[in-house]
């Protein structure tokens, strides 16, 4: 039954797609709700049968589809409660963004779904996936339909925008395949040419019987993929644009969940492959999260447009999470994986809600928008809401994953019992400072948007064809103003119905892990466990000796397949002294 | 028939009579697909200069059943003895690439078949003109067309320099001439005399490189030349400068640097139908030159561990990295700075050449492997996107730069569609084939230890990803134009069932990976064996002998 339901998974988006491709464009929004809410109906019976919770193990263990043998590639299928959490968060948004694209979308509209669709299936495929190549092909292919999504709905500066959002995840990608390939072709040497990519068996044999020096340099190619993904720091820059272009639905989307392929990737493949590579390079990780914590608080401070300023607050965000997964300890991790969930559910539903003002003024600039609850009081409660979630209100859901993170990030001292790390209280003094900044940064949201005097632009949105004209000249018909005039006739001064249904049970969502996040935290606790199993004696050891790298002047370059025999029970040797030895 | 040259030649060869007449009948068994594409060549020239119309019309159908013909005869002869008792390096090489070369033609006819003599078809049929054998050019065409093929596969069945050489030169001669016939313009003509005069200077280098090489082991069969090599000492300089020549010689056929300048003035020059077909024919010649010829310098050296690993000497390892590095760099680099898709195009497929020389150098084995499965893949993209150009023109001219493709969404889906699989494919974003070539490559030359330039492809991959988007960007996201609403689809529907053909095939062919996989395993793995085996055994004449042995069985 389970592996059923993980084909299940995938099949259901793909089926709404051709559904989508094939039917009349009349029909594609409700064969896409109808499909988002067939894939969400599957992942809650996945869930609901899915024996992993305590174990932190991957379910179902059967290898699935070989698809070719003799690279060892398979399509196995399976997730631990980490990727399974990750995989409701996406079923469970996907619905959310469909009906919310109702009246944002009225061209197009095949095109529209049916990537949405297919985007929805790559990026269930990546949590799902126990294959480096099908994780890889998944996490790959959610470029397409993302691109796309932002090229053709996008705002006034698509083009570039989805040009830089695909040209910089592939260039980071491309590195992590290489690096995958140069693990797998090492278990092949190691095991007599029989090659695998079986994810478990080749971080373990990376993690295990190749040379330090090697790991290190897996390290950095995995890491050149997933760090553009999540975004740090120097490599961000794509983000904040891509948001800024991107259709409200494809927003919600990649903050809820792309993102978070990223992180899942240093979760699920970075951290357990290269530990020498993570403790090593654990530090300067650490700096560039800070710095993306603050650097971009700071440029949200300034922000004039509110999507753009949700989009910078997200890589300030995650660098949180990046920092709970780099304090190398239990708690962190867990603190980090939460974070995942959590700033999917309140960033998503930001998003959501500034496309409702959008659509209604056409216009996202808090210089000409503000006070709006005078006019929309419940939209002005749910923004209120989700930006209380969002910057970590106790009680609700974005808390605990923030406090978990600093907190693991400022106990993680090498002598720590239980969560030893790198870091420490300094560095949670630092990233506190985010914490401070971000609740600065997003009240003053608030207060432009929602408080104060009513303000509105001239002609109702309607003479701000700049932030509208996006839609006018994708298509051959550029008088659809008129249309567009209609559509945004039919919405109510204050949310319609369909748009309090899509809030409310994201509001609900961080009610419930606010208040209760217990069963949670316990699900998330044996998978964290396994994925840091080697660290605690790592991380004591560079503590003792300041490096892990046996010889850090030699063989930079040089990774010859041979050295990954070399044992790796040899103590590292101090630079210093082997260097004064020759 | 040249083969003969070689034995009475060689002084202390050991073949008895009988083995050698076996020989020639096997060799002459597994020449049948071309010999069957030769017939072709005369049948096409004659029905070509018919002055019935419809026999002319039926020129191309000639032409892709001959193709489909010799496909089903190589299905049939690599399965028989002959290729055991063929005595050739990489007696399996054929089979494939002979499959794949004659598959790949018959698109390639249906892309050329309505457009070679449109015009002046047209204008017999519509009494502006009367007939003239003189100017009718689709006999010439499909003739010139069939003999570069049958010289193509000819090549993978090379076992002595001579052979090799006049098959080289079968498969480059004729495509001079499609070049110059290809479309009526002088940018033809002037692309086909710098073409000409290109290739004459890449034929005389390499002839030059097979008489050193001559020089230096004092025989031209392959199979014997590689066990003298492997009986001196070292290999000589001689030996080696011969190896250098050849292969900067070839590097002319793949396009690869730098012997690549001509490339983007004759694929923008040639019609876009014979561009497909120079974007295929001569590289796959290549790549099978070099598999063919570079078997010689492959020999067993012990390494530390004491296992014994089949190497290049280090100036022939170090001329093919330095070409492929280059390759890779100038033609992604130099594909950015293109407007004309056909000169964008050029440079890419130079760019491809430097993937494929990442397989020559991985060698025998798994490297040779992967480099056909990559061909596959290629063969198809490569066709499709021309097959798209080539369904398309605009006034009566071909479409050309990327202006002319905006908005094509909006007219043609279908071919806008298919243009943007095989960008996406060509990018290598999974799960199309082209990523599973590249992975497949990619594979073999880490586990080779050839991590440095697997990581210089990736990063040039990620640079071709940015003109490659154009062909998805232009055609299907940007709007029609003034400039757009003259382009049309030609009357005809073949090349447009080219490119569904080609593009369903990139979206279907990674379900049968595995049949590929092994399809292009069985191929190149002999020669790996054989790398091992002859080399081993000091005694040349003993050596010859145990090989023929072993194949004889």
């Amino acid at each position: 039954m389970l592996p059923t339901l993980t084909y299940l998974l995938l099949l259901v988006p793909i089926a709404a797609a051709a559904g989508v491709a094939l039917a009349p464009a009349r029909l594609s929004k409700w064969i896409a709700t109808a499909g988002t809410l067939a894939a969400f109906a599957v992942s809650i019976a996945f869930a609901w049968l899915f024996p992993g919770w305590t174990d932190g193990s991957m379910h179902p263990s059967e290898a699935g589809w070989a698809v070719m043998p003799s690279l060892g590639i398979t399509l196995s299928l399976g997730t631990d409660s980490v990727g399974l959490m990750l995989i409701l968060l996406t079923t469970f948004l996907m619905p959310l963004a469909m009906i919310g694209s109702f009246t944002a979308v009225t061209e197009r509209e095949k095109e529209y779904y049916g990537w949405f669709m297919l985007l929805e299936a790559a990026m269930v495929g990546v949590f799902l996936a126990k294959d480096a190549i099908a994780f890889y092909t998944a996490y790959e292919f959610t470029l397409v339909p993302m691109y796309f999504l932002i090229a053709i709905f996008g705002g006034k500066d698509r083009r570039p925008a989805s040009v830089k959002f695909f040209l910089y995840t592939f260039l980071g990608s491309v590195l992590t395949l290489a690096g995958v390939i140069y693990v797998a072709a090492s278990h092949a040497d190691a095991h007599g040419g029989q090659w695998t990519f079986d994810l478990a068996a080749l971080a373990n044999h990376c993690a295990t019987a190749m040379d330090r020096e090697t790991q290190f340099w897996i390290f950095v190619l995995l890491m050149a993929g997933f760090a553009v993904k999540v975004p740090l720091f120097p490599v961000h820059t794509w983000l904040p644009l891509a948001h800024d272009q991107a259709p409200t639905a494809g927003s919600v989307i990649l903050a809820g969940t792309l993102l978070k392929l990223g992180t899942y990737g240093v979760y699920r493949i970075a951290l357990p492959m290269a530990p020498v590579g993570a403790v090593e390079l654990d530090q300067f990780f650490a700096i560039l999260c800070v710095i993306a914590i603050i650097n971009t608080a700071l440029i949200c401070w300034v922000q004039k447009d509110a999507k753009k300023l949700v989009a910078y607050s997200s890589v300030s965000h995650l660098g949180f999470c990046m920092l709970g997964l780099f304090a190398l300890n239990p708690i962190g991790a867990t603190g980090s994986v939460m974070y995942m969930i959590n700033h999917g559910l309140s960033t998503g539903a930001l998003f959501l809600c500034i496309g409702m003002i959008y659509e209604r003024y056409h216009t996202k600039d808090m210089d000409q928008l503000g006070g709006l609850f005078k006019k929309m009081p419940v939209w002005s409660f749910f923004m209120v809401f989700f930006t209380l979630a969002s910057l970590g209100l106790p009680g609700l859901n974005g808390f605990v994953g923030e406090f978990l993170c600093l907190m693991g990030c400022f106990i993680a001292e090498p002598g720590a019992t239980g969560n030893p790390g790198l870091l420490g209280p300094t560095w949670a003094v630092f990233a506190g400072l985010g914490l401070v900044l971000a609740a600065m940064y997003l009240l003053i949201m608030l207060g432009k948007l929602v408080w104060g005097p009513l303000r509105e632009p001239h002609g109702d949105g309607h003479g701000h064809g700049g932030g509208h004209g996006g839609h006018g000249d994708v298509s051959a018909q550029g008088g659809k103003s008129g249309s567009h005039g209609a559509g945004h006739g039919a919405l109510p001064t204050d949310l319609s119905a369909r748009e309090i249904g899509i809030l409310v049970p994201l509001a609900l969502v961080c009610l419930v892990i606010g208040f209760y996040p217990k069963p949670m935290l316990e699900s998330i606790a044996p998978s964290v466990r396994n994925t840091l199993a080697g660290y605690p004696e790592l991380v004591g050891e560079y503590a003792a000796n300041g490096t892990l790298l046996p010889d850090r002047a030699s063989g930079g370059e040089e990774m010859a397949l041979a050295g990954s025999s070399t044992d790796t029970t040899d103590g590292p040797t101090n630079t210093d002294a082997e260097g004064a030895a020759r | 028939m040249p083969i003969e040259i070689a034995t009475p030649m060689s002084t202390f060869t050991t073949i008895p009579p009988t083995l050698a007449s076996a020989n020639m009948a096997a060799k002459l068994t597994l020449i049948a697909p071309e010999i069957l594409l030769f017939a072709g060549a005369v049948v096409v020239a004659v029905l070509g200069l018919a002055r019935t119309a419809s026999i002319r019309r039926a020129v191309p159908m000639v032409t892709a059943a001959f193709l489909a013909a010799s496909l089903g005869v190589t299905a049939y002869v690599y399965r028989s003895d002959a290729v055991v008792e063929s005595n050739l390096l990489l007696p399996q090489l054929g089979g494939f690439v002979k499959a794949l070369i004659a598959l790949i033609g018959i698109l390639l006819v249906m892309i050329a078949g309505p457009a070679i003599d449109r015009r002046l078809e047209e204008a017999f049929d519509s009494g502006r003109a009367s007939f003239d054998p003189i100017r009718t050019m689709r006999g010439e065409y499909f003739a010139f067309f069939l003999l570069s093929i049958a010289g193509t596969m000819l090549i993978a069945n090379a076992n002595d320099l001579i052979w090799l050489f006049l098959a080289l030169e079968l498969a480059s001669l004729p495509t001079y001439v499609m070049v110059a016939v290809s479309r009526g313009t002088r940018r033809a003509q002037e692309a086909a005399v710098k073409y000409f005069f290109l290739g004459a200077l890449s034929a005389a280098t390499f002839l030059y490189g097979f008489a050193l090489l001559y020089g230096a082991t004092g025989t031209l069969d392959l199979v014997e030349m590689k066990a003298r090599l492997a009986e001196m000492s070292a290999i000589p300089t001689l030996a080696i400068l011969g190896g250098v020549m050849a292969i900067l010689g070839i590097a002319f056929k793949l396009a690869a640097a730098p012997m690549h300048f001509y490339a983007p003035d004759v694929y923008e020059g040639a019609g876009s139908q014979t561009t497909a077909f120079l974007g295929f024919m001569p590289k796959i010649a290549g790549v099978v030159a070099l598999m063919v010829l570079l078997g010689v310098f492959w020999t067993p050296v012990a390494d530390a561990g004491g296992a014994i690993a089949a190497r290049l000497p280090d100036a022939i390892l170090a001329l093919l990295w330095l070409v492929s590095v280059l390759t890779m760099i100038i033609g992604n680099v130099g594909a950015l700075l293109q407007r004309n898709v056909k000169r964008m195009l050029a440079y890419s497929s130079i760019a491809q050449s430097g993937y494929l020389l990442i397989g020559i150098i991985t060698g025998p084995g798994a490297g040779y492997n992967a480099v056909l499965f990559y061909l596959v893949g290629y063969g198809v993209m490569n066709t499709a996107v021309f097959a798209v150009l080539g369904a398309l023109e605009r006034q009566g001219e071909e479409v050309e730069t990327l202006d002319d493709l905006a908005g094509l969404r909006v007219r043609q889906p279908g071919l806008a569609w298919m243009l943007a699989i095989s960008a996406i494919s060509l990018i290598g974003i999974p799960p199309l084939i082209g990523f599973f070539g590249k992975l497949a490559l990619f594979a073999a030359a880490i586990e080779q230890g050839q991590t440095a330039l697997v990581i210089v492809a990736a990063v040039t991959t990620a640079i071709s990803a940015f003109y490659y988007l154009q062909l998805v960007a232009v055609p299907m996201l940007g709007a029609p134009t003034a400039r757009t609403d003259a382009v049309h689809a030609v009357p005809s529907a073949w090349p447009r069932i080219a490119a569904v053909v080609c593009g369903v095939g990139i979206l279907v062919m990674p379900f049968a990976l595995e049949k590929l996989v092994t399809a292009s395993g069985a191929t190149a793995a002999p020669g790996a064996t054989e790398v091992a085996d002859i080399t081993k055994s000091a005694d040349v004449t003993k050596s010859a002998e145990i090989t023929r042995a072993a194949q004889g069985e």
